[in-house]
């Protein structure tokens, strides 16, 4: 009954969507783990960005990909401001404020968009949408992999940033000690913006990776929001291997799902996962210990 | 007569009065008022009193809904005998999701998060299996005769969304006055202190959702019985679970008349808008306006206005 042939396609397909999970997981853990808080708006402020990409292309003829330092300047731009106008004021307090702050974003956002730019699905026509590569059994959609690899590469560069740079370093400083690193003259209220502005920015590469291949409706943000925080929980919160390892593991799931249980039914297995990582091991696999 | 008891009687009176008065459609505005306010308080009781945010509070209100459904439609229940069964399971649903979340400490935005989760489940799965007819939903068979649960005059099912709303508002009442009230408030305020004080957190907070978990799904039943006709994203959409936080937290939540005051706002706000899309051409497509101004209103009560809009009125004696 099992075609390994098949499921090997399966695998594959569910690593290339895996690739971009990983991005977008990225920034909901950088956010989590150097802020502590729990970015609901994520789902809303990645439709957001693939709107961006959408208008630059239909007002502009931008193609996606030539979009990305655009878009991720101006999703930094957007972060950077809301968390100093708006998230960084409340940030102090119960954890749930933060959460219904965030909530009550992605409802205005979501709304915007609707009454806006309507609520038809908004898809952008490349020429090489239709060119696919063969790898054993399974052909892929070249964007895909396009997006796939660059996907991965500014993850790397991410990494080295955060590695490396000063800022990415004082990014760290704060995520593992506040007070000290305060104490030691790091400016930890700009620290937070910049961290919050880098995780979006994380959305506005995604978003150039996903339209060449995805469509936006408004309520896009819906689909990538729990998908995101499950990556993020199953990875351990705040961890960035395990939201790259996540990110996979969760591509393949859905991936499989989608082949052995069926359109509809398929999607259960993430949120089954996150209800499971939640109740019986919720540090996560890479996770520290709360 | 205190003042607070006049206000009540008041506002009971206008309620009752008000729909012999009004055109059908206006009943209808105002039975909407009464069933969101009712859902709205069953999350209130666990979100507001107890502190137990939920993002997945639809999760009961579907369970009500489709309970009640497939009994009258594949068993051939009569709907009134339907109604307590769905009830129980809400309750049911609720007591498993606190056992299974509670016991695994999970608080705050943890446990927002996998209550959200949870719905999704349900959502799905009333998408995939057989007995729920999947995404084509079900349509309960029209026979407008109060023994059907169905009324040909709108003013029953007004009349019937009061009754619900003022027996939401008694619980409560009870709530604010009642040694379990006390002891969910202290949980809200402060889990380990409560602990520490001997009170067992996790049996009060299972009951607390529980008890939320039956109202909701009572308040399903009903929303069935309206309209004839649930499906998966009615019944278990992310979009009733959002409608039930909002009207309690911006109304104020914890407080008693909190989910009122809040689904008063929400519909007279959609009103508005939904008026001046009708008057207005160039405002044709102005119906979201209504969830940006709601969803801007959430973000200014949590950071300025706990009490939500009931903070307001509770704030006058102090300055007068």
């Amino acid at each position: 009954m099992l075609d390994p042939a098949f499921l090997f396609a399966g695998i594959l397909n569910g690593l290339l969507a895996g690739g971009i999970y990983v991005l977008v997981a990225v920034g909901l853990t950088l956010i989590y783990g150097v802020l502590h808080i729990i970015n609901f708006a994520h789902g809303s402020l990645l439709m957001l960005a693939m709107y961006a990409v959408f208008w630059l292309w239909r007002l502009l003829g931008v193609d996606p990909y030539a979009a990305l330092p655009v878009v991720i300047a101006g999703a930094f731009a957007f972060g950077f401001v809301l968390y100093r106008l708006l998230i960084g004021r409340y940030n102090h307090g119960r954890d749930e404020n933060i959460l219904l702050i965030t909530l009550g974003l992605s409802i205005v956002f979501d709304n915007a968009a609707l009454l806006f730019f309507g609520g038809d699905t908004q898809t952008i026509d490349v020429p090489y949408a239709g060119t696919f590569v063969e790898i054993g059994a399974a052909f892929l959609p070249l964007p895909k992999i396009i997006s796939f690899v660059a996907s991965l590469l500014i993850c790397a560069a991410l990494g080295l940033y955060m590695a490396w740079s000063d800022t990415g370093k004082a990014i760290r400083a704060v995520a593992k000690e506040r007070q000290g690193a305060r104490l030691v003259g790091i400016d930890v209220e700009n620290i937070f913006a910049i961290s919050y502005g880098i995780g979006i920015a994380c959305l506005g590469a995604a978003a150039c990776l996903l339209m060449p291949t995805y469509y936006v409706t408004p309520t896009s943000g819906h689909a990538f929001v729990l998908v995101a925080f499950t990556i993020v929980v199953l990875g351990g919160m705040g961890s960035f291997v395990g939201a790259a390892v996540g990110g996979f593991l969760i591509g393949i799931t859905e991936s499989l799902g989608g082949l052995f249980l069926g359109e509809q039914l398929g999607q259960i297995g993430i949120s089954l996962i996150f209800i499971l990582i939640l109740l019986f091991k919720p540090t996560g696999l890479f996770g520290s210990k709360a | 007569m205190s003042r607070p008891l006049l206000l009540c009687a008041l506002g009971l009176a206008a309620a009752i009065v008000y729909p012999l008065l009004v055109p059908n459609y206006l009943v209808n505005v105002g039975m909407l008022i009464f069933f969101t306010a009712f859902i709205g308080q069953s999350w209130n009781i666990a979100g507001g009193f107890a502190g137990q945010t939920s993002f997945g509070h639809v999760v009961f209100f579907g369970t009500g809904a489709y309970t009640s459904t497939i009994l009258q439609v594949t068993y051939g229940w009569n709907p009134w005998l339907a109604w307590p069964v769905a009830t129980a399971m809400g309750g049911v649903v609720g007591w498993m999701i606190a056992v299974l979340s509670f016991r695994a400490g999970l608080r705050g935005s943890y446990f927002a998060l996998i209550t959200l989760a949870f719905a999704e489940v349900f959502r799905i799965l009333a998408n995939s299996v057989s007995f729920t007819k999947g995404g084509l939903g079900m349509l309960i068979k029209a026979d407008q005769r109060p023994i059907n649960f169905q009324f040909k005059d709108p003013i029953w099912i007004y009349y019937l969304a009061l009754l619900l709303c003022i027996v939401s508002l008694l619980v409560a009442w009870h709530l604010t006055r009642s040694r379990f009230g006390a002891r969910l408030i202290a949980i809200r305020e402060n889990e380990d202190a409560a602990r520490a004080l001997g009170i067992d957190v996790f049996a009060e907070k299972v009951k607390v959702l529980t008890l939320s978990g039956a109202m909701c799904a009572a308040g399903g039943t009903f929303y069935a019985q309206k309209y004839l006709y649930i499906d998966p994203w009615i019944a278990f959409g992310v979009d009733k679970s959002v409608e039930m936080l909002l009207v309690s937290m911006v109304g104020g939540a914890g407080t008693i008349f909190g989910p009122l005051i809040g689904s008063f706002t929400l519909m007279g706000i959609n009103e508005v808008t939904r008026a001046l899309a009708s008057v207005v051409p160039a405002f044709k497509n102005v119906q979201p306006l209504s969830l940006v101004v709601y969803g801007i209103m959430l973000i200014l009560i949590v950071a300025r206005l706990p009490n939500g809009l009931m903070g307001l009125f509770a704030r006058k004696p102090r300055n007068a």
